[in-house]
């Protein structure tokens, strides 16, 4: 039997390298990858209190967390293209036009 | 049995975020990625999440990342030479030991709490699809139709925003 801390100990993990790629990476594409590695992080850790409390809420709201990811990436995605098409920028700290 | 399946699901999904984080060619980033969802869904199934295990797979593994490959293709990235933000280098130590103590203290922490009452044997006796089906249909009805609302939505963002401009709107912008 795992204990719950080692699942939340690994979606802790995950969390944080998501964490540090948003902070750190210039792709726009690898930032989004990044979001999604958190998301898939809260997921983990949804599920597995779901498992431990015996509960089905959490499996629930983790179906609720891909859809939102989902839509996510569509959209994240129609920015970036677009970004690109007018050629604006290649990288993320290139756009600052919103900068003030 | 399942210690070594969590441990292997675990160790992997870890490596593959960090190889994610970590890999210059955005591709090999993706490919690592994928790697990443697939262990995830093991260890769903492992929680006896078998629903969710299936549907990460799907939708995770077979829609979003196949639209995040379409896109790095489609947009023919150059692997640049200055791949980080060199800015942040310095406060990777301090992170580095905050994130050790906090892995730390989750991993010390007791958690108890009020028990619910879909326990393994209950959810078993109907199927565990049937059992968040009949959930997501009655306690979390609200919820779902926002979803709902919220994805088409996203679809007629993304629309609009990727579509490309016609040739009536480029005659209209160079008068």
């Amino acid at each position: 039997m795992v204990p719950i801390s080692a699942y939340v100990a690994v979606s802790a993990i995950l969390f944080l390298t998501g964490l540090v790629g948003v902070l750190v990476r210039r792709n726009f594409i690898i930032v989004l990858m990044s979001i999604e590695i958190m998301l898939n992080a809260a997921n983990l850790n949804l599920v597995a209190f779901a498992h431990n409390m015996d509960s089905l809420a959490g499996q629930v709201v983790a179906l609720f967390v891909i859809a939102i990811a989902a839509g996510e990436a569509a959209v994240g995605l129609a920015i970036i293209i677009v970004v690109f098409r007018g050629k604006i920028a290649t990288n993320v700290d290139q756009i600052n036009l919103l900068k003030w | 049995m399942v210690p070594v399946f969590f441990a292997y699901f675990a160790g992997v999904s870890v490596v593959a975020g960090i190889l994610t984080v970590a890999l210059r060619n955005p591709v090999h980033c993706g490919i690592a990625l994928l790697a990443l969802l697939g262990h995830i869904a093991g260890l769903f199934v492992l929680l006896h999440a078998e629903f969710l295990a299936a549907v990460q797979v799907i939708i995770y593994a077979g829609a979003i990342l196949i639209l995040y490959l379409f896109v790095l293709m489609l947009l023919n990235l150059k692997t640049e030479e200055r791949y980080l933000h060199r800015r942040y280098a310095w406060y990777m130590i301090g992170a580095g030991a905050v994130a050790v103590e906090l892995v730390l203290l989750l991993l010390t922490s007791g958690y108890t709490g009020i028990k619910g009452e879909a326990t393994a044997e209950a959810v078993a006796k109907i199927g565990n699809s049937t059992a968040i089906g009949v959930l997501m249909f009655s306690d979390y009805l609200l919820p779902f139709e926002i979803v709902g609302v919220f994805l088409l939505g996203a679809i007629v963002g993304a629309i609009v925003l990727a579509k490309t401009p016609g040739r009536a709107d480029l005659s209209g912008e160079e008068r």
